[in-house]
């Protein structure tokens, strides 16, 4: 019982509470006080002036990318005009750009103070979660109200409603929502993706030697919505084994924590889902990881962080304070050796209410498998923010592909009105800025390169797919 | 002592037993195994490590399966001993979040009685509309609270707002047809009495109508109040925010049996509680001739 009262420890008041005063069990107060102290580093942290530096240039260096996807062109562009200048252009093209210099100066008044942000508690939410306990939204001036939702559904409704300013999407579903597909149109946009990589299938313990998909025919599986990278990228996978993942398997909408909860009783075989639950179904001996996302599609987006057009309408420099937050964030957590801090800071019941321990694999990258080894993969989930065009425009192909949108799709048209990057594009134009490229490289999923400037072709060529 | 006082006694007695006896079984049922935690002799610093991160770190034993009933009794301590903590939008104590669910059953079946008992008045003193609101009502009826949400969701466009809405809709119907009956059913003399001394058609609703229909539409708000407070917990799981069905919810988010068996137990005392309130009420209002 001593871990109750420790009556025989000389360095503790008993008062048949917690030395702290409040009525907590021990292993309860250790958590939080760990928690805080995590957060406090991590903050002590995020304010020397090394990484104050390294956010300020990540925060550049993304908005430079943005603008410059191919290297190449970016150094044309900067030996043909200079550093200067092409500084000066870029600073006015995005209101972000122009967020270094209100760090300091604080110009373009805040048109809205008190936001009220909507998160699943799934470690994809880490940047938007952790910059809350970390000051970053104080920081700039922003009284955000972080709010944990019920579902992606309710996510949408809530954005469509105006009772959130901002949300975390799964990335494709600011596309359906902006073209209509599943809700009412409604032009949403994504401001940065939040984390890359990050997803795995899980299967049940009893599949341990079906380990071949071929050997999948008839399973149940799970995906938290249907438009979600989870249910593209497992739909492809089954695909590129030969199955028909309409007729061949059956696929279900189920809530992530209900997916454990399902896979224990033996209604669904495996899911694509987010973590934690792919290894908090480890954690709990009922799963185990088949495989990780990352060996699908290196680098693929999952969730993202986005708004409405009109509240960036409404609210430029918010949004473009929102923003920087949220990137600073993301530099926060793309630094390995902040993870395992991060994981104290996220699991307590007000954001992921998860075991610290869980969170710690996810992060960190070295976990069980449930299969009796230790894997170590570091970048298992990373947090690359770029909102790639092309990424928007390989969902639409999947959207196609499986029939949630009927007929020809001008890809660029409807990627370029959600994945913020075109607004630079444009701003750019109208300072007789050269205009880049595209944001449009490509990537490689299961081995097959993918150029979204060919997407149609690609759309057509899977031999596995919905008659249209 | 008397026989009645006697049967109450040995009744308690007998609850308090097989209370006991649940317990006992649930003791017994999730005794652990004995060799849960294990020793580390003889494994690798990889099956350690391993061990570890399947939360089996020897020397603290796991807190997985069935929960026992030490822990439960641990939750319910640590809940209750701290119900007002508010740490932020998506962690209060348990009070917080029960006043949160009171609060929306309160409006949204307050706002059920105010449609619901004046237009059963006159639905029930009226065969005509008694007859032509019959369909609706049947029809309206049967349809499963939480099936209003979407609809809800989407026109009123506030999901608080929606909640109640829930809560409104569903407490209605059983209110309705019990005011209508129960004013219905008013004994025929008393009406012909009142009608014999020429009373007023506003003191005869009031002062006969209502005296002798309140018992039925007591029943009718308990029926009510009843449903209001199952919906409640299965709305607030779909809304989230706030309430106890939220705890529900976020409890289940972390796959914690105990915390949920924890809010189980409060939803069946607090629904009990409403119960017998209106059980009381009906009492007071019961006319024995």
């Amino acid at each position: 019982m001593s871990e109750f009262f420790s009556p025989y420890d000389a360095d503790r008041p008993l008062m048949l509470k917690c030395s702290c005063g409040r009525d907590h069990t021990a292993a309860d107060h250790h958590a939080e006080v760990a928690a805080d102290a995590a957060a406090a580093r991590l903050r002590e942290r995020s304010e020397t002036r090394e990484f104050e530096a390294y956010s300020n240039e990540f925060i550049e260096a993304t908005l430079v990318k943005a603008l410059f996807p191919q290297d190449e062109v970016r150094r044309r562009f900067l030996r043909a005009v200079g550093k200067g200048t092409a500084m000066a252009a870029i600073g006015s093209v995005l209101p972000v750009a122009s967020l270094q210099a209100m760090a300091q100066e604080k110009q373009g008044a805040l048109e809205k103070t008190n936001l009220k942000i909507g998160f699943i508690p799934i470690t994809c939410a880490t940047p938007l979660i952790m910059a809350h306990p970390l000051g970053f939204y104080q920081k700039q001036g922003l009284n955000v109200e972080v709010t944990k939702t019920a579902g992606w559904a309710l996510i949408r409704d809530k954005m469509m409603n105006k009772e959130y300013d901002a949300t975390h999407f799964l990335s494709p579903m600011p596309l359906a929502i902006s073209m209509g597909v599943g809700s009412n149109a409604m032009p949403m946009k994504v401001a940065t993706i939040q984390n890359t990589n990050g997803q795995a299938i899980t299967l049940a313990n009893k599949h341990k030697d079906k380990r071949d998909p071929k050997q999948w025919k008839g399973f149940k599986f799970a995906v938290p919505f249907e438009f979600s990278m989870h249910n593209f990228l497992l739909r492809y996978y089954v695909a590129e084994h030969g199955l028909n993942p309409d007729t061949d398997i059956q696929i279900r909408v189920v809530p992530p924590p209900e997916m454990v909860a399902n896979l224990r009783a033996g209604n669904i075989d495996g899911y694509l889902g987010p973590d934690p639950f792919n290894q908090r179904a480890v954690y709990e001996e009922i799963g185990f990881l088949h495989i990780l996302t990352k060996e699908l599609w290196d680098g693929h987006p999952c969730c993202a962080f986005g708004t409405s057009a009109e509240f960036i309408q409404q609210n430029p420099n918010t949004f473009a304070a929102l923003y920087r937050a949220v990137l600073t964030s993301a530099a926060m957590a793309r630094k390995p050796e902040n993870r395992e801090l991060i994981a104290k800071v996220i699991a307590p019941a007000q954001y992921l209410n998860q075991p610290e321990t869980v969170l710690t694999q996810v992060l960190t990258g070295r976990f069980a498998d449930g299969l009796g080894k230790i894997q170590s993969v570091p970048d298992r989930a990373d947090f690359d923010p770029m909102p790639w065009q092309s990424m928007a425009v390989w969902m639409l192909t999947q959207m196609q592909r499986w029939g949630y949108v009927k007929g020809d799709v001008n890809y660029q048209q409807i990627a370029e009105q959600v994945f913020l990057l075109t607004d630079a594009k444009k701003h750019m134009k109208a300072l007789d800025q050269k205009v880049p490229e595209g944001a449009y490289p490509k990537f490689k999923i299961m081995g097959r390169e993918f150029d979204a400037a060919k997407a149609s072709e690609y759309a057509k060529s899977f031999p596995i797919r919905k008659p249209a | 002592m008397t026989p009645a006082k006697n049967l109450n006694l040995r009744a308690g007695l007998l609850s308090v037993l097989i209370f006991l006896t649940l317990l006992g079984i649930w003791y017994i049922a999730t005794a652990p195994s004995g060799a849960a935690g294990g020793s580390t002799a003889g494994m690798t610093a990889e099956q350690i490590e391993y061990a570890k991160m399947m939360g089996k770190d020897p020397g603290a034993p796991k807190s997985g399966g069935f929960p026992t009933l030490g822990a439960m009794g641990t939750t319910v301590w640590s809940h209750l001993s701290n119900p007002f903590y508010d740490n932020g939008p998506n962690d209060k104590g348990i009070a917080i979040q029960l006043a949160h669910s009171l609060g929306r059953v309160a409006l949204g079946f307050g706002l059920a009685c105010l449609v619901a008992i004046p237009l059963g008045f006159v639905i029930g003193m009226s065969p005509l509309l008694r007859r032509a609101f019959d369909p609706f009502i049947q029809v309206l009826k049967p349809i499963s609270p939480l099936a209003w949400m979407p609809l809800a969701l989407y026109t009123i466009k506030d999901s608080s707002i929606s909640g109640i809405f829930v809560i409104f809709i569903c407490s209605v119907w059983p209110m309705l047809v019990n005011t209508a009956f129960g004013v219905a059913s008013v004994k025929r003399e008393w009406l012909n009495v009142s009608a014999t001394l020429q009373v007023n058609p506003l003191r005869k609703a009031f002062l006969v109508i209502l005296p002798a229909a309140a018992p039925t539409i007591l029943t009718g708000m308990r029926i009510s109040m009843g449903i209001a407070w199952l919906v409640i917990v299965a709305a607030e799981m779909l809304v989230g925010g706030t309430g106890i069905g939220y705890f529900v919810w976020n409890e289940w988010n972390n796959l914690s049996l105990t915390n949920v068996i924890f809010a189980i137990v409060v939803i069946g005392l607090v629904g009990m509680l409403l119960d017998l309130a209106f059980g009381q009420l009906q009492k007071v209002v019961t006319y024995v001739e």
